[in-house]
């Protein structure tokens, strides 16, 4: 329903800048809207915290992520944006800054930038590397400022190319939270120098991540992509929807660890996948978008390549509290771990067994997700994360750890490590580390150096130094300041662990 | 394989599973306990030598991790907060927190790091005084595809250990100083022949991994130091990779306790003078 006074609040906010009031007052006028039907044992679960839709609104009008075929666009220009193919590597930027503009989502920006390096590789021949890396730091700084949200990704890799290595010399002078990129890796294919320059950048200011390519290959092959804040989603597609159970809330309400596995848990799957089941109707058959949107009408994406990501989060606390009295701690005991397992095993095959609509290209199932969280969770940590203050001691038992949880998740997950400044001195002691973590089933990682201004807090980059301005009440530029300021304090980030410090 | 055998066990300070620092890539670090010098500038004081089980650690121990068993000091991991007041409190450059080790036993802790790192390093104390666990542990992680690097002192001639050396890759050789009389102030003994042997030697074997050098004025003759070691070495000064090393009093226990560090810029000039006479892979620490 229409909350009057919370859009009023917003309307009159000094904390906002224009374009935040608007796409607030946007999601009241959404919210007015009773389109989904939700039994009330759904609504219940709402009202306590265990399920949650992350704020897609009451009558979803686009596809929570979008990954478009910029391939196709550079290739054939758009008829829609009146836009001829490019020819060189100034039209490819101007033709990429005008089709960003249009790209929806939930959070109204462009998610996914496309696979920056490929794009770029073939336009660039006639220009010198300075000529390139002087034109990308005005494009790369163009996006900072005017996608004013930390959820946007650009790839990388596998493959080296001079594109990339130019981008990462671009990216590596700025100190920018937007665009987030990561690099796909295979040893079989990426080369060590070029992985080299890549953990150097991300040591210099915190990206890029880091995707484990031959694992993330399984569910759509080679066209995929990292938008957002870890999603693997097949391009040309994207993601309908996300919602997500909480496992630590639903915890709370159990009576033992069997009443939670047993009947809690498989209850609360289903009823989450029957919301996103109406989440996607409604998207698909109601909204318009499929029949009107240009990224559709020029195959730029297909609705045969959407999916339903179905999230999870708090497994720590959860397990944790399934335990209490018993004193095992997820991520340091390994009857805590197995409960963790059994947990995540039921999950899968119960999500497994229910249909999703108008999902051919998973075989009509949803795919899970870790989620990363949000500001408002406080005491739950990320997806399948181990909570800050009760990492392992050693950084291989948190790796070895990580990659036994990962493989759930085929619609991503990841992990975050502060990293010992001067391991900048020995970049490849990070690649030989990175290359055991995905040997042992890690699927994603990510650095920041311990000492930066811009750190990671669940999946996208804020600055130090703009949460500082927040919590002074000063206006900031980037919504996800607003987001990340809370979650770093109530979540104790500046006491994460940090690796390698040996 | 070599023999699980007790004659080749150690006394061992330390194990970092990935460390960054002692060598190129990731590397299992092991440092073992006792030396054959008494540097002024020492880092890891409480490696020079072994426990005497004096029991002067034990009554301020705050957990309780620390006990006197009849006449010997005993050490309980379990219990302990590396708080650190025995090494404190030990006059001795000692540690009650050491662990009698074989080469096996050693690599059994290194085993679950093996897809993580690239190499074993040991460091010490002094680990050339334990060549035959070397060359145990070492075959060791030869036989699981690890490089090998030893951190040395260059007071022990390693020539004089051919088995070792077939199973090591590099060692990485600290210079000291040069002149007898700087060398004994600032290690305590006397020099030898050890220290240009060694350069010769793993020179022709290609087994130079670094020289290092600790620098700092008023302590250590570094242009000297420098000059000595690309006399002696004269076909491979372009090649070897040098490590200036800027003192730094953090952890000293020795005389050089209170010595002021050296600026980067000082520290640029031994860069300077290196490159003069030769040096090409200088890195500054």
């Amino acid at each position: 329903m229409f909350d009057k006074k919370q859009a009023f609040d917003v309307l009159t906010s000094k904390r906002l800048t224009h374009e935040q009031k608007l796409m607030s007052l946007a999601k009241s006028a959404e919210n007015a809207f009773d389109v989904l039907e939700i039994p009330e044992k759904t609504r219940q679960y709402f009202a306590s915290g265990v399920i949650n839709d992350l704020f897609e609104g009451g009558a979803p009008y686009r596809p929570r992520y979008i990954l478009p075929d910029y391939e196709r666009f550079v290739r054939e220009g758009s008829a829609f944006l009146q836009l001829q193919p490019p020819r060189d590597f100034d039209e490819l930027i101007f033709a990429l800054m005008i089709i960003y503009r249009h790209v929806p989502s939930i959070t109204n920006f462009p998610v996914y930038l496309g696979n920056l390096d490929t794009l770029i590789e073939p336009f660039i021949n006639a220009e010198s590397d300075a000529d390139v890396v002087r034109k990308l730091r005005l494009f790369f700084t163009y996006l900072d400022r005017t996608i004013t949200d930390s959820f946007c990704h650009a790839n990388l890799g596998p493959k080296a190319t001079r594109a990339g290595e130019l981008i990462l010399e671009a990216e590596a002078g700025l100190q920018n939270a937007v665009p987030n990129f990561t690099i796909k890796y295979d040893p079989d294919i990426t080369s060590d120098d070029f992985m080299k320059r890549a953990i150097d950048c991300s040591l210099q200011c915190s990206n890029p991540a880091i995707c484990n390519h031959q694992a993330n290959t399984s569910p759509f092959g080679d066209a995929y992509g990292i938008s957002s804040c870890y999603n693997i989603l097949p391009t040309s597609g994207g993601a309908y929807t996300l919602t997500r159970v909480t496992l630590t809330e639903l915890a709370k309400i159990a009576d033992s660890a069997d009443h939670f596995l047993q009947d809690l848990l498989p209850e609360v799957l289903r009823l989450i996948g029957d919301y996103m089941t109406e989440r996607i109707k409604f998207l698909v058959e109601q909204s318009g978008f499929f029949e009107s949107n240009f990224l559709v009408r020029e195959g730029l994406i297909d609705k045969d390549r959407f999916l339903g990501m179905f999230g999870v989060t708090g497994l720590a606390e959860a397990v944790d509290m399934l335990l209490a009295g018993k004193g095992f701690v997820y991520g340091r005991d390994s009857e805590a771990d197995d409960l963790a397992e059994a947990i995540l095993n039921t999950v899968e095959s119960v999500v497994n067994s229910l249909d999703a609509p108008y999902s051919p290209l998973t075989g009509g199932k949803f795919l899970l997700h870790a989620q990363v969280g949000l500001d408002s969770d406080i005491g739950i940590t990320s997806g399948v994360r181990i909570p800050v203050g009760k990492e392992p001691d050693r950084f291989i038992d948190h790796l070895r750890h990580s990659g036994r949880f990962h493989k759930y998740f085929p619609a991503g997950v990841g992990d975050i490590f502060p990293i010992a400044a001067h391991v900048d001195q020995n970049t490849d002691a990070l690649l030989d580390v990175v290359r055991g973590a995905f040997s042992v089933g890690v699927h994603y990682m990510s650095f920041y150096a311990a000492d930066t201004d811009l750190v990671r807090i669940t999946g996208y980059l804020v600055k130090r130094s703009e949460m500082e301005k927040y919590r002074q009440n000063e206006v900031v530029l980037q919504n996800t300041t607003q987001l990340g300021a809370p979650n770093y304090d109530v979540n104790r980030l500046k006491d994460r662990k940090v690796r390698m410090s040996d | 394989m070599s023999r699980a055998d007790q004659t080749d066990a150690v006394w061992v300070n330390k194990i970092i599973p990935i460390s960054t620092v002692d060598g190129p890539g990731a590397r299992s670090a092991v440092f073992v306990q006792g030396c054959n010098l008494r540097c002024a500038y020492c880092h890891n004081p409480e490696t020079q030598t072994l426990c005497r089980h004096c029991g002067l650690c034990v009554p301020g121990c705050p957990s309780g991790a620390l006990s006197q068993n009849g006449s010997r000091v005993v050490w309980n991991p379990v219990l302990c907060i590396d708080c650190d007041q025995c090494l404190d409190v030990c006059p001795y450059f000692s540690s009650p927190k050491v662990r009698r080790m074989s080469p096996q036993d050693v690599f059994a802790e290194i085993e679950p790091n093996l897809p993580f790192i690239r190499g074993l390093t040991v460091s010490g104390g002094e680990c050339t005084l334990y060549p035959s666990f070397l060359t145990g542990l070492f075959r060791l992680a030869k036989d699981n595809n690890l490089s090998t690097l030893i951190d040395a002192n260059g007071a022990v001639d390693l020539s004089l250990f051919p088995d070792m050396m077939n199973v090591t890759d590099g060692v990485m050789l600290d210079l000291k100083a040069w002149d007898p009389e700087v060398y004994r102030r600032v290690t305590g003994v006397e020099r030898t022949q050890a220290a240009e042997n060694n350069l010769r030697f793993l020179s022709s074997q290609g087994k130079l991994a670094e020289i290092r050098l600790v620098c700092q004025a008023d302590w250590i003759d570094v242009r000297q130091a420098l000059d000595g070691a690309a006399k002696t070495i004269p076909h491979a000064v372009h090649d070897t990779p040098l490590k200036l090393i800027a003192f730094r009093s953090y952890g000293v226990k020795g005389e050089m306790k209170d010595v002021a560090a050296p600026g980067l810029s000082e520290m640029e000039t031994y860069r300077t003078y290196a490159e003069s006479i030769g040096f090409t892979r200088i890195v500054i620490r």
